[in-house]
């Protein structure tokens, strides 16, 4: 059977499916986000003033009226979905409680430190989980098992407590870095390492698995009989293989080190979606909360797009399923 | 190219009898405490081959892997003398291996789909020995790897070469990996069952191939299983048991006047035409030779018809592909039908619809005159028993977690008799399992843990269990040995014999089909090409196509 490129048509109905399906996603996250807000206990417009007034007390009802009539809370409830909804459409994520600006403002002055904490974070623990791959697979029992425990005891490490280990002895103890550096280039390195060095031992013992694999494959034993050497046999040809569940890792990854930067943000005073997360939280902001939850979903399905993308430039067999 | 210019290989000197290239004596491999070879000794001079025959696990391979410094994790070896072109090979270091490999002899593993780098290009996997032994620049590389593609007869080779060995056929593969190995012309070519699992037109083409590079005075050292393909290529010949040569010499010597028992029983087990009426296991000393009596086939009513069978596929690209095109055919009771045909000629997709396990685009399949494909699942489900199935690779088809015993029980309870009690299960069991030469303790194996020959066995034994009247045999002997592969072969005859079971026999080996089959089917692309009596079609083939696979056939010479 020929294997031939698919026709174009099927790939556009591949794309077409894909996008539709991250559409589907967002709709889904968006309206569960729009539900949860009315399941919370207390009437929002009680809430509301209780967050601006910082008191907790009952209201008069011309205020709550007031309040309601303000965000619209007195619209029948399809009403403010479908609103909702066309905010959306528009990126328009609400208006915080407490800051009394659009979330987008909020979330969106923050968007990026986080996003290079995290993408710094990943191709870091990627960096460092090649590397011990590349040394210790395979070179005798005792580099290997040094390889393994040290993605074992890696993988098993809290952010908090890395953190923390690292804050104290590269800031503190021996201050290379700054305790607290705010998004300056100094001031990233150890917030990225808290998030890049569990993560390095749980890509590290996937990639190691999938390498040992590789290593005895044929295609292995065939480099090797044209004269390859064996870390040239190692880079050329064995890596490529091994990193292909690794990459599936990732697209998860990216997810979770969102919600790792929390932690890591907060340890080191970093401006961040984190951080505001954290307040928001606090503060009962529920549209700041739901905006950056659904940025957290957008990140998820831009992390997925990137992964099969990826996918298929590493291996290209998977351009015709 | 021209060969490797460190001066290790000496040119051969223009003698009748050139001095050896390699020269192993008394060598051994021990992998712990598991010794696999043992006290092996053989030469190789230029422009000859040496084939090394033998079973799987006879040390055939990772004797040759040894003679590129590869013999793998763990390994002890010991030798004699190990000497390639006047240099002793023991004493290399890591460094003087590696400017060997590639260059001063070129390896080529068995089976190119997986000997070849899936994810890079061909022409970058074909041009790597160049890259490693920093022989010119990219764009020189590049050229020389499209030049040596189009040597080993791969078609439009510009494109091949920026195409990945997925994108390409078993045989251009094949002949990729080929090509890989000759890129710097090394004196020496080591081919490790180089045309398994191919074709045999395609075979014939990789044969010609390795005849070539012989031709130019280059050493070859082959190991296949295929004795006949050895009897093509081989000007000597070293048969392998358990780690040992039981006998080497001239290969016309070896093939035609074996003098160990072990060769003459390798050479009996090759089914063929002249092997067709008689068992493939030669009998103990003094036993005599039984030739099989076969009872007149009533042609009367079939038990198996199919009536233009058709299989249309749409793929994924839309291309609209005709699997099957119109195949008719009856198998009659006790009979065997031979399908022959090359890989993707539709033989499987045949079987698949015969088995009612595929609906037929068109055509229908009667059971005993009966509709049987026609039918909805529910209606078929009282007849299923009626027609088995066996596959090449049994173990993808048991249940890993079952027991032999139990995988045997649960074929029974689906037969007209299902048993009534525990202790009649397993009474009928242990008959099956006597019935396919199998001992009673395998009642409580793992699939798992048998050998290829057993696990045929066992799938044989299951089919058998419903009391089936016919049984499809897809390929089920092409993934073993010689010498197993005539047991199953053996089995099946006995069984016929026995039981008045009828046989759809398929497989890509014309040897088998012509041992085993009273009539023959020979598909390509889809269609039926031919159809006759065994004899008939394999002495007087009408078509061209089956004219040609019978040409490029290679054969033993009558023993």
């Amino acid at each position: 059977m020929s294997t031939a490129a698919p026709a174009p048509a099927a790939r556009l109905r591949r794309i077409a499916g894909k996008l539709l399906s991250a559409v589907l996603v967002l709709l889904v996250a968006a309206s569960i986000t729009f539900f949860v807000q009315l399941l919370l206990p207390g009437d929002r417009a009680t809430v509301i003033l209780n967050i601006r007034n910082g008191r907790d007390q009952q209201w008069p009802a011309e205020e709550i009226a007031a309040i309601n009539h303000q965000f619209g809370f007195d619209r029948p409830l399809i009403v403010q979905y479908l609103d909702y909804l066309a905010g959306l459409l528009r990126g328009d994520l609400g208006t915080s409680y407490t800051e009394f600006r659009p979330v987008t403002a909020v979330i969106g002055a923050q968007l990026l430190p986080t996003v290079v904490l995290t993408v710094g974070a990943l191709v870091v623990a990627w960096l460092i989980a090649v590397t011990v791959t590349l040394l210790t697979v395979r070179r005798g029992r005792i580099l290997g098992g040094i390889g393994a425990a040290f993605e074992a005891f890696t993988a098993s490490l809290p952010h908090y407590w890395v953190g923390m280990l690292l804050l104290v002895a590269f800031a503190v103890q021996i201050p290379i870095f700054p305790v607290i550096g705010g998004d300056t280039p100094a001031g990233t390195v150890l917030p990225v390492l808290t998030l890049a060095v569990p993560l390095s031992g749980f890509l590290g013992q996937v990639l190691r698995e999938e390498f040992h694999k590789v290593l005895d494959q044929p295609f292995i034993t065939t480099a090797r009989t044209r004269g390859m050497s064996d870390a040239a046999v190692r880079l050329r040809h064995a890596l490529r293989h091994a990193v292909l569940p690794g990459i599936t890792l990732s697209g998860w990854a990216l997810g979770a080190l969102v919600s790792g930067s929390v932690i890591a943000e907060s340890i080191y005073g970093r401006p961040g979606i984190g951080q505001v997360l954290v307040t928001a939280v606090n503060n009962r902001d529920v549209p700041t909360v739901a905006g950056i939850v659904l940025v957290v979903a957008a990140v998820y399905i831009v992390a997925n797009v990137l992964v099969d993308l990826a996918y298929t430039l590493v291996d290209p067999r998977l351009r015709i399923s | 190219m021209t060969a490797g210019t460190t001066g290790i290989a000496a040119p051969a000197p223009a003698t009748e009898i050139p001095a050896p290239l390699v020269r192993v004596e008394g060598l051994r491999i021990r992998f712990g405490a598991r010794e696999v070879v043992r006290g092996v000794s053989f030469t190789v001079e230029p422009g000859r081959c040496l084939a090394i025959v033998g079973e799987s696990g006879s040390g055939k391979s990772v004797t040759a892997r040894t003679l590129v410094g590869l013999t793998g994790h763990g390994a002890e070896v010991t030798a004699e003398r190990i000497e390639f072109a006047g240099h002793d090979l023991q004493r290399l270091g890591e460094r003087a291996w590696r400017s060997i490999r590639g260059r001063e002899i070129g390896y080529v593993l068995q089976d190119a789909l997986v000997s070849l780098d899936q994810l890079r290009r061909v022409g970058d996997e074909v041009a790597e020995p160049l890259r490693v032994h920093k022989r010119g620049t990219r764009a020189e590389r590049a050229a020389a790897a499209v030049e040596l593609l189009a040597a080993v007869g791969v078609p439009e080779p510009q494109v091949r070469a920026r195409q990945r060995p997925y994108e390409l056929s078993g045989g251009l593969r094949q002949r990729a990996l080929i090509a890989s190995a000759i890129a710097l012309d090394p004196p020496l070519l080591i081919a490790d069952e180089p045309t398994t699992a191919l074709d045999v037109s395609v075979q014939a083409q990789v044969l010609d191939l390795l005849a070539e590079a012989k031709e130019r005075g280059r050493a070859l050292i082959m190991i296949s299983h295929d004795l006949s393909v050895v009897a093509r290529m081989a000007d000597h010949v070293a048969v392998m048991r358990q780690g040992e040569i039981v006998e080497q010499g001239p290969a016309e010597q070896v093939l035609h006047r074996p003098q160990h028992p072990y060769t003459r029983a390798l050479l009996d087990a090759v089914p063929s035409e002249h092997t067709r009426g008689q068992r493939l296991v030669r009998p103990a000393a003094g036993q005599p030779v039984v030739r099989r009596e076969r009872a007149p086939i009533d042609r009367s009513r079939p038990v198996l018809d199919a009536r233009g069978l058709t299989k249309v596929y749409t793929g994924p690209d839309e291309v609209v592909r005709t699997v099957v095109d119109d195949v008719s055919f009856q198998l009659y009771p006790g009979e065997t039908l031979g399908i022959v045909g090359e890989s993707g000629s539709g033989k499987t997709t045949t079987a698949r619809m015969a088995l009612a396990l595929l609906e037929p685009t068109a055509g229908e399949v009667l059971l005993h005159g009966e509709p049987w494909t026609a039918l909805t699942r529910a209606q078929r489900r009282s007849r299923r028993r009626r027609i088995g199935v066996v596959y090449q690779d049994p173990l993808s088809s048991f249940d890993p977690r079952w027991s032999v015993g139990r995988l045997l029980v649960d074929a029974l309870s689906t037969g007209p008799r299902p048993p009534a009690s525990a202790e009649e299960a397993r009474a009928r069991t242990v008959r099956l399992l006597d019935q396919v030469g199998l001992s009673p303790e395998r009642f409580d194996a793992a699939p798992l843990r048998l050998s290829g020959g057993e696990r045929q066995r066992v799938a044989i034994a299951r089919a058998l269990a419903p009391e089936p009247e016919v049984i499809v045999c897809d390929e089920p002997v092409s993934a073993l040995d010689v010498s197993i592969q005539a047991q199953v072969l053996d089995l099946l005859t006995d069984l016929q014999d026995e039981l008045g079971v009828s046989y759809l026999f398929i497989s890509h080996d014309l040897g088998v089909i012509h041992h085993m089959s009273d009539r023959i089917l020979v598909m390509k692309d889809g269609r039926v090409v031919e159809q006759g009596d065994a004899d008939e079609v394999f002495e007087r083939p009408q078509h061209p196509y089956t004219q040609q696979l019978l040409t490029a056939l290679p054969r033993l010479a009558a023993a």
